[in-house]
């Protein structure tokens, strides 16, 4: 019979051991998006980010990670001195957080831009504008990857 | 070595028309994050800028990361203010350049 201390303390060395693995499962992703916050904020310079005005348009799955349409349109005026000066494009867990850095001005007349991009994984995606006035809005989209990029190599 | 690109764009507009220009070109982007067949990885090789000029002025640009697809798409606007030229350049490692021009006519 075990008597309640020795309980107690394979109890107790059970959920350390528990903590320990969710700790080593948690690590990487939690990592990842202290990436994604860290180069957001490289961008915006600290400054608050409002959700909205920002739209990023994505399919939200994705079956072929190696090259994904993405359109970010932002609702705002082009005029001279009211206009959206730069887009960026962030990832949460492709091995670098930056995916693209768009400047325009008010020659550009609309702020829409397109490209193709590359998802590792099954991911968060963020676009930040910031306009003239020195403000700055976001659109956060999470997005399923079924075949992902980047991991096979030269066939 | 010839470089292959796409670019599309309207021949005529109307003054102050928003226009959209699509541009795409070759290359294989590679991220640097890559195994080679050796197992070791392969080096970095991306277009890393991409800028558009309308008769001198800079209209558009862009800086890119390796997460940019091969063969880099991208597609933006501008206002169509007078005839004349837009030149495309696209800059990359290992000293890649590659410049487009293309003309349009406003009237």
């Amino acid at each position: 019979m075990t008597t309640p201390l020795a309980s107690c303390t394979r109890r107790v060395a059970l959920m350390r051991g528990a903590s320990t693995i969710g700790w080593l499962v948690m690590q990487p992703v939690w990592a990842q998006s202290d990436d994604l916050a860290a180069a957001v904020k490289r961008f915006t310079g600290g400054k608050t980010v409002t959700t909205g005005k920002v739209t990023l348009d994505i399919s939200p799955l994705v079956d072929n990670g190696n090259a994904v349409p993405v359109t970010v349109t932002v609702q705002h005026s082009m005029r001279v001195g009211d206009h959206v000066q730069a887009i960026a494009l962030f990832n949460e867990r492709n091995p670098q957080p930056e995916v693209a850095h768009f400047t325009l001005g008010p020659r550009a007349g609309r702020a829409s831009v397109a490209t193709r991009i590359r998802l590792a994984t099954s991911q968060k995606l963020v676009a930040v504008a910031r306009l003239s006035d020195g403000s700055f809005w976001q659109h956060q989209v999470e997005v399923v990857v079924t075949l992902a990029a980047c991991i096979e190599g030269d066939t | 070595m010839t470089v292959r690109t796409l670019i599309h764009l309207p021949k005529t507009a109307l003054p102050g028309e928003v226009i959209e220009i699509r541009a795409t070109i070759a290359h294989p982007m590679e991220t640097g994050y890559r195994p080679g067949t050796d197992g070791r990885r392969l080096p970095r090789d991306i277009i890393h800028r991409f800028s558009c000029r309308y008769g001198g002025d800079l209209v558009f640009s862009a800086t890119l990361y390796p997460a940019i697809a091969a063969n880099p798409y991208i597609a933006f606007h501008t206002v169509a203010v007078a005839s004349g030229t837009l030149e495309l350049v696209w800059e990359g490692d290992n000293g890649f350049s590659h410049t487009e021009r293309v003309a349009i006519t406003v009237a």
